[in-house]
């Protein structure tokens, strides 16, 4: 038989039926963020959470002013503020149990602190006196993550290992806008989805990835849309508005908790200040579009609701400010100690157990270190 | 002869003049990376240059460095020269893949067919109080890579004219800048800015006859302040400035070390598998009958990058370099 009679014979059929796995309606993001405060979803929102998040946002909000004036004090190598942020960071913690985990990027102290980690400690890498200033145990909270959405598959392994062995933990895990461009984000949600890990990736959408804005990293509808095609949901969520944010991350790490799988929740903020102090914003953005989101302040958002549903008063509002200037008054003075520094430390912490090369590599620190002290010692034997 | 002006100028402003000449002079040079237009790059090297190539010559790209690199690949094979940048040395590593994969072997895997021109601009080392990841030395990782060169400057002529070189070069170039020689200043003649040795020569930045001190990039300064700290100590110490580490310019090196006798071997990457591994057996292998010393190597010690506060006790420093040739004369005597 020829080529030609073969084709001849083949009758052409359609294609056997194809069957998507889950219906895509239900994963895709609203057209627009989702609000609770100023709105009628107001009403079912707990005050005593209310009150919770106002506190923490404005403690979190002076953090980020004190932590900015260390880094002209010398004290922090680079501070990267959340200014503008601070209902995404407070809602990340406050949406998880105990026993969840949290893992951040470095923008997201704020998180780290209303999880219970020492202010100071969680400093620590933007200090420079150490990566990781706190145990990652103690509160379930990752290090600081530098690269970007690196920390992401980690988040699903342990949401992923935590399911095998029996246990009903849940991995929430935080990025930016820019993050999302990386490999590693994409590689994340294909795993989550792929698991069902109980894993909650919050994406905080400040316009900005340093100068790059939000138009030149996606061409995405949103970047919660970004879910649907890996087959969790997405949502699209007011990032300013902390009672919004914290419903949705408390409804997706129960989603997860309960077996559901993963979520991809996006918050639209936006970062008041330059991305770190050693930034120039002003090379690529206006102060009118500064101004509009000043406007939409989420210390202020809040504040209106609790004031106008008599759920707070003027003594409250100055208790909470009078906390957060103790908080921040604290770590001023912490802050401004200077921190012990044992150079030896390099060593102890490289391997479990040290190697032949880096005991002599100690030893040879360890003989530096004595000869300037020896050096400074006759200097002030001398001066004498 | 007419004689030109020598001004001083920062390595940041000779990269930034290399990259607008050479997309002057070549319009398939593309500059692409995160933050390289409207802000000009972190470290600044590519102000001004959207706006003078406009942002398809000069373009921010999605922040991924897989991504980056790897459509810089499928550039250069339609004929455009790719010079692309990473952020960070340590932020380099997601493009990994794409650069020891396909970037490196390319011409290998096509038999000559297809060469890849892409420059790779990596910051890259410490002492610059930078925060974890942003202050590795990665250039042993680059070295291992058959079908990279790899070239670092120390001065701003060199950064002007190895930059050039790069870009214009037919194989793929990881061009290391030290991130803290940005700002360092130095006379350099504009007029004929790319008068420099041509990539793959060492070059004697100071003649000596006790030891040689053989280095790149950001040691350079240091190794050359610590020969004239050692002139107090009665050694004359010549200094090596390797500027290209692939290829090797074997020849300079051991003319140098046939001279002396002694060689040190200086960089703040970690030393075990490090660079100074490389350079002291090439060495070993090469003069050993004219060697009056074991080849030393003073090295950042065997740690991840440590803390910003921590820093000056890990980069080799004047006094652990003259701590090295010391005993170097200690060796030639016991
Ligand atoms: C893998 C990697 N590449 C580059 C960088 C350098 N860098 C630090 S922050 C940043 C922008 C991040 O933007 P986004 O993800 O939107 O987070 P934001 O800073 O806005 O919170 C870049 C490019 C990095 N940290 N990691």
């Amino acid at each position: 038989m020829t080529v030609m009679e073969q084709r001849g014979a083949y009758r052409p059929s359609p294609p056997p039926a194809w069957q998507p796995r889950t219906d895509p309606a239900p994963l895709l993001p609203d057209a627009e963020p989702y609000r609770v405060l100023g709105t009628e979803a107001a009403a079912k929102a707990d005050p005593d959470l209310l009150r919770r998040l106002y506190a923490q946002l404005v403690r979190g909000r002076r953090y980020n002013t004190q932590a900015t004036a260390l880094t002209k004090q010398g004290r922090l190598a680079v501070y990267p503020s959340s200014t503008g942020q601070e209902a995404c960071q407070v809602a990340a913690a406050l949406a998880l149990q105990e026993r969840d985990w949290l893992f951040p990027s470095y923008r997201d102290t704020l998180a780290v602190v209303a999880r219970g980690v020492d202010p100071v400690e969680a400093l620590t890498l933007l200090r420079g006196d150490w990566h990781s200033g706190y145990d990652p145990h103690t509160h379930r909270v990752a290090p600081l993550s530098t690269p970007l959405a690196t920390q992401l598959p980690h988040a699903v392994g342990l949401a992923h290992a935590a399911r095998l062995k029996g246990d009903d933990v849940v991995a929430l895990a935080l990025v930016g806008d820019g993050g999302t461009s990386e490999g590693d984000f994409h590689e994340a949600l294909n795993f989550a989805a792929v698991w069902q890990a109980p894993v909650v990736f919050l994406v905080q959408n400040n316009g900005f990835a340093i100068s790059v804005p939000l138009a030149k990293q996606t061409a995405a509808p949103s970047l919660a849309h970004k879910a649907v095609g890996y087959g969790m949901p997405g949502r699209l969520v007011d990032g300013n508005d902390a009672a919004a944010v914290h419903e949705v991350l408390s409804d997706a790490v129960r989603h997860a908790r309960a077996g559901g799988g993963p979520t991809l929740v996006e918050a639209v903020t936006y970062r008041i200040d330059a991305h770190t102090n050693a930034d120039d914003a002003t090379r690529y953005r206006g102060d009118a579009e500064i101004a509009a989101w000043r406007a939409h302040d989420p210390i202020e958002l809040l504040e209106a609701e609790l004031t106008t549903r008599a759920l707070i008063d003027a003594a409250a509002v100055e208790a909470a400010r009078q906390d957060a200037e103790e908080m921040a008054a604290d770590l001023r003075e912490r802050m401004n100690r200077d921190p012990e520094l044992d150079p030896m430390a390099l060593f102890d912490h490289v391997y479990a157990e040290t190697t032949a090369q880096l005991r002599e590599q100690r030893a040879l620190l360890q003989a530096e270190l004595d000869a300037e002290q020896e050096y400074h010692g006759e200097q002030e034997g001398g001066a004498r | 002869m007419t004689t030109v002006a020598v001004k001083p100028a920062t390595m940041a402003q000779a990269l930034t003049r290399a990259l607008r000449d050479a997309m002057a002079a070549d319009p398939t040079v593309h500059v692409m990376g995160e933050d390289v237009g409207a802000l000009g790059g972190v470290f600044r090297v590519t102000d001004g240059l959207a706006k003078e190539f406009g942002e398809d010559r000069c373009t921010d790209t999605p922040l991924a460095e897989a991504g980056i690199l790897g459509t810089a690949v499928g550039m250069a094979m339609y004929g455009l020269r790719p010079v692309v940048e990473m952020q960070f040395d340590a932020f380099a590593y997601p493009a990994f893949e794409q650069l020891i994969s396909h970037v490196s072997r390319m011409r290998n895997r096509t038999r000559g067919r297809m060469p890849l021109p892409i420059t790779v601009r990596v910051p890259y080392g410490g002492g610059i109080g930078g925060v974890e990841h942003h202050s590795d030395s990665s250039e042993a990782y680059y070295m291992a890579t058959p079908g990279l060169h790899v070239v670092t400057p120390a001065t701003v002529a060199d950064a002007y004219g190895l930059l050039r070189q790069a870009i214009a070069s037919d194989d793929p170039v990881v061009f290391l800048e030290p991130k803290r020689l940005y700002w360092a200043k130095d006379s350099w003649n504009p007029e004929h800015p790319t008068e420099v040795e041509p990539i793959g020569r060492a070059v004697v930045r100071r003649p000596g006859r006790s030891a040689t001190l053989i280095t790149y990039g950001p040691s350079v300064p240091v190794c050359l302040e610590a020969a004239e700290a050692a002139r107090a100590e009665g050694w004359d110490l010549e200094v090596i400035d390797l500027r290209s580490l692939v290829p090797f310019d074997d020849e300079t090196v051991c003319a140098a070390v046939r001279r002396t006798g002694r060689a040190v071997v200086v960089h703040e990457s970690t030393g075990f598998g490090g660079p100074g591994g490389e350079i002291a057996a090439r060495i070993t292998e090469r003069c050993f009958h004219h060697l009056e010393a074991p080849v030393l190597r003073v090295a950042g010690f065997d740690l991840p990058y440590p803390p910003p506060m921590l820093e000056r006790h890990h980069l080799p420093g004047v006094d652990r370099i003259l701590d090295a040739v010391a005993r170097l004369q200690w060796e030639a005597e016991g």
